[in-house]
C-alpha cells in the first residue's frame, strides 16, 4: 500500500491530476473507496454486489481501511453501518436487489438519524423468480427513503459518483446517506475507460463534530446528552415534531442538489439541447440513448439526450426547462414499472408526449434498435419491417 | 421566485422554506426573510427585532452550555455580552433534545419537541438561537414559525438555517461580539438607554454559587460532567 496524504476534498475531486486505467465498475467503486479515507466497511455478499465488496476487502487487508467484515446478513449490516456511523466513523456498505430490500427497514431509517454512509447499489433482478441478472427495479424502493440517489452511467460514473459522495454526504447541510446505483455486470462486471485520483491521495478523516445533530456515545458533552431515541416517545412531544424531521430530511435531501452540481457538474447531462426529440435516461440505459442519437445523427433526425445522474433529489427545474419545445420524450429503462418514466411525467406539464419505454428487464439487453423504434414512432416514420428467415 | 421567511403562525404545519426555493448563502453572506443579502443589513435588522420586539430572550444550546472546548466557553462569553446589551433579556436554554418527562417548565428551559411552549408560555416575539446543533435548531425554527409570532434569529456556526427571519452563519465568538457591536449602534440610533447588566438568573433553576458548586448541584444532568466510577446507564428516563 502506498503511503497516502490526505488533501482537499474540493482540490481531490476538482484538480488533482487523473490517470486513465481500463476496469471494471466494481474496480472502479473499490478504487473510489481506496481514495475516500474510509474506515469501515461491511456488507453481506449477494451477487452482482460481492465483486464490489470482495475488492474493498482486498483493500482493507492491503491497510486502506481500518476496519471490514461479513456481517449476518443485510438488515445487520445496515444496522451495524448505522452504528458505526453514529459513532464517527466514515463508513461503505454495498448491496443488490433482494439484499438491497433485506436491509431496507434500516436503509430507511438512515436518513431519519442523520447517518451520512455512502451505499453501492448494484442492481439486480428482484426475486421471484430467482435471477442475477440485470435490473434496476429495486431503485424504485430507494426514491422515498429521503436520501441522495444517483444513478451512474459507467465506470466513469461509479468512480467520481461514489467519491463525491463521501463527501456530498457529510456536509452539515446535507447529511444523509447516498445511495450510487449502477447496472449489476452492465457496469459492475464489464471494463471502461476510468480517469482516476493519484492513489496516493485521499480525503481528509471525517470529523464526527461538524455535523447537525451530536455524534452519540463519545462520553463528552454534547455528545453524550444524546443516548436515547429522541422520537420514539410520542406521548412525551408534539406529533409535529415527527413532520418537521421529515421535513428536514426531504430539506437536506434538496440542499444536497448545489453540490451535486459543484462535484458531479449538475443533476443532468444534455446532449442536441435543440432536439426535437428527446431520450431522457439513467444508468445504462443513458450508455444505449447516448448510442440511439449518434444513430439518429447518421440517418438525419434531430434527437437529443437527457442523462439523469440524480434521481434524489430529482432534478425538476432543469429538465422542465430542457424539456419545454421537446415534441416527444422517449423514456428508456431497465425495469418494468418504468420509474423514470413516472418522474418525468410528474415534473413536465404536457406529459401526454412522454413515451413510457422500451424498458427491458429481467436480465435482458436493451437494443439501440428498440429505442429507435420508439423515435421512429414519435416522429411518425414508418419503418418497414425485415424479417430475415 | 423564494418564499418570504416572516413570523408566524404560518398554520397547522408550517412549508419548509427550502421546499420553496430558499437557499442558504454563501460564506460572507446571510439571509434575511429567506433572500441572500450583506451580513450587516441582516445584522442591522435582527438587532432591530431584539430591541423593538416583546420579551427577547436568547436560547443556548448544548454546543455553548458546556464548556467542551475552549471555543466553546469563548463563545459562551460572547452569548452572554450579547444579552447584557439587549435591554431586558432573559436566556433559557436548551440543554439537550429529549423529550422531557413529564412535561416541561417553559421558564427553566425550552425543548425542540415542543419549543412553542416557552416561546408562547413567555410571550416571547424575537428570540436567538445559538449553539444549538443545525438539525434541532431546523425543527424548532420550523415549528415555531407555524404556532407562534416570534421573530427568530440563528446564529449559526455551520451555514445557516432557511426557516428563520435571520440566519447568520458561520458564527463564533469573534462574530457574536461582532453583531454586539451592531446592536449597540442600533439601540444607539433608536434613542433607547440601557446599561448593560446580565440577564436575570433562571427563576426554576437553583441559584448557582461557583465558589461552593459541586457536580451533585446539576441533579439529573451531573453525570454529564463526571461519569461515576464504574457508572452504567440502563434508563435514562
Amino acid at each position: 500500500m502506498p503511503e497516502q496524504k490526505v488533501v482537499d476534498a474540493d482540490y481531490l475531486l476538482l484538480e488533482a491530476p487523473r490517470e486513465r486505467k481500463f476496469i471494471t465498475g466494481a474496480q472502479a467503486m473499490a478504487e473510489a473507496v481506496k481514495r475516500a479515507n474510509v474506515d469501515i466497511a461491511i456488507a453481506y455478499p449477494i451477487t452482482p454486489q460481492s465483486e464490489v465488496m470482495h475488492l474493498v476487502g482486498d483493500i482493507w487487508a492491503q491497510g486502506y481501511l481500518k476496519d471490514y467484515y461479513r456481517a449476518e446478513e443485510e438488515y445487520g449490516a445496515m444496522s451495524a453501518i448505522a452504528g458505526a456511523v453514529r459513532g464517527g466513523a466514515r463508513a461503505f456498505s454495498a448491496t443488490s436487489g433482494p439484499g438491497l430490500l433485506r436491509g431496507l427497514e434500516a436503509i430507511a431509517s438512515w436518513p431519519g438519524h442523520r447517518i451520512p454512509a455512502v451505499l453501492g447499489v448494484l442492481t439486480r433482478v428482484v426475486n421471484a423468480p430467482l435471477s442475477i441478472q440485470p435490473d434496476n427495479v429495486e431503485i424504485s424502493y430507494l426514491l422515498n427513503c429521503g436520501m441522495v440517489v444517483l444513478h451512474a452511467e459507467n465506470q466513469q460514473d461509479v468512480f467520481d459518483f461514489t467519491l463525491a459522495s463521501f463527501v456530498i454526504s457529510e456536509k452539515v447541510d446535507v447529511y444523509i446517506p447516498i445511495a450510487v446505483c449502477t447496472e449489476g455486470f452492465f457496469v459492475t462486471h464489464a471494463k471502461g475507460y476510468v480517469n482516476m485520483t493519484p492513489e496516493d491521495m485521499k480525503l481528509p478523516p471525517r470529523d464526527p463534530y461538524k455535523a447537525p445533530v451530536p455524534p452519540t456515545d463519545c462520553e463528552i458533552p454534547p455528545a453524550r446528552i444524546q443516548r436515547d431515541a429522541p422520537v420514539q416517545k410520542s406521548n412525551f412531544m408534539s406529533y409535529l415534531i415527527h413532520a418537521v424531521w421529515q421535513q428536514e430530511i426531504w430539506a437536506s435531501n434538496i440542499r444536497a442538489m448545489k453540490y451535486i452540481y459543484k462535484y458531479l457538474g449538475g443533476p443532468i447531462e444534455v446532449v442536441n439541447p435543440e432536439a426535437e426529440v428527446f431520450i431522457v435516461a439513467s444508468g445504462c440505459a443513458a450508455a444505449q440513448g447516448r448510442e440511439a442519437v449518434r444513430y439518429a445523427q447518421l440517418e438525419g433526425l434531430n434527437v437529443g439526450l437527457v442523462k439523469v445522474k440524480s434521481i434524489r433529489p430529482f432534478p425538476e427545474k432543469e429538465i422542465r426547462e430542457v424539456l419545454s419545445k421537446a415534441k416527444a420524450i422517449i423514456v428508456p429503462e431497465h425495469n418494468i414499472v418504468g420509474w423514470l418514466a413516472k418522474e418525468v411525467k410528474a415534473t413536465i406539464p404536457n406529459n401526454d408526449i412522454v413515451i413510457g419505454g422500451p424498458r427491458v428487464y429481467g436480465g435482458m439487453t436493451l437494443p439501440v434498435e428498440l429505442i429507435m423504434e420508439k423515435v421512429y414512432q414519435a416522429l411518425g416514420i414508418k419503418k418497414e419491417k425485415k424479417v430475415v428467415v | 421566485m423564494p418564499m418570504e421567511v416572516l413570523p408566524g403562525p404560518a398554520g397547522y404545519i408550517p412549508t419548509p422554506a427550502a421546499f420553496e426555493g430558499v437557499e442558504l448563502p454563501a460564506p460572507g453572506k446571510a439571509l434575511l426573510y429567506g433572500k441572500i443579502v450583506d451580513e450587516e443589513v441582516a445584522m442591522r435588522e435582527a438587532a432591530k427585532a431584539m430591541l423593538t420586539r416583546r420579551n427577547p430572550t436568547i436560547f443556548p444550546g448544548p454546543l455553548v452550555l458546556w464548556g467542551w472546548n475552549a471555543g466553546a466557553m469563548e463563545k459562551a462569553k460572547a452569548v452572554l455580552e450579547l444579552a447584557m446589551e439587549i435591554p431586558n433579556c432573559r436566556i433559557i436554554p436548551m440543554p439537550d433534545y429529549r423529550p422531557k418527562y413529564p412535561k416541561i417548565d417553559p421558564e427553566a428551559e425550552i425543548n425542540p419537541n415542543h419549543p412553542n411552549l416557552t416561546i408562547l408560555h413567555n410571550k416571547i416575539e424575537a428570540c436567538i438561537f445559538v449553539g444549538v446543533h443545525c438539525h434541532y435548531a431546523n425543527l424548532s425554527l420550523r415549528m415555531i414559525r407555524a404556532g407562534t409570532n416570534c421573530f427568530t434569529i440563528a446564529l449559526c456556526a455551520e451555514m445557516g438555517h432557511e426557516d428563520a427571519m435571520v440566519s447568520l452563519r458561520d458564527v463564533h465568538a469573534e462574530e457574536i461580539r461582532r453583531f454586539r457591536d451592531v446592536l449597540v449602534q442600533v439601540r444607539e440610533e433608536l434613542g433607547i438607554k440601557w446599561e448593560p447588566k446580565l440577564p436575570p438568573e433562571n427563576p426554576s433553576l437553583p441559584k448557582e454559587e461557583y465558589q461552593t458548586l459541586s457536580v451533585l448541584d446539576y441533579g439529573e444532568y451531573s453525570y454529564l460532567l463526571i461519569p461515576r466510577r464504574g457508572e452504567h446507564v440502563t434508563e435514562s428516563e
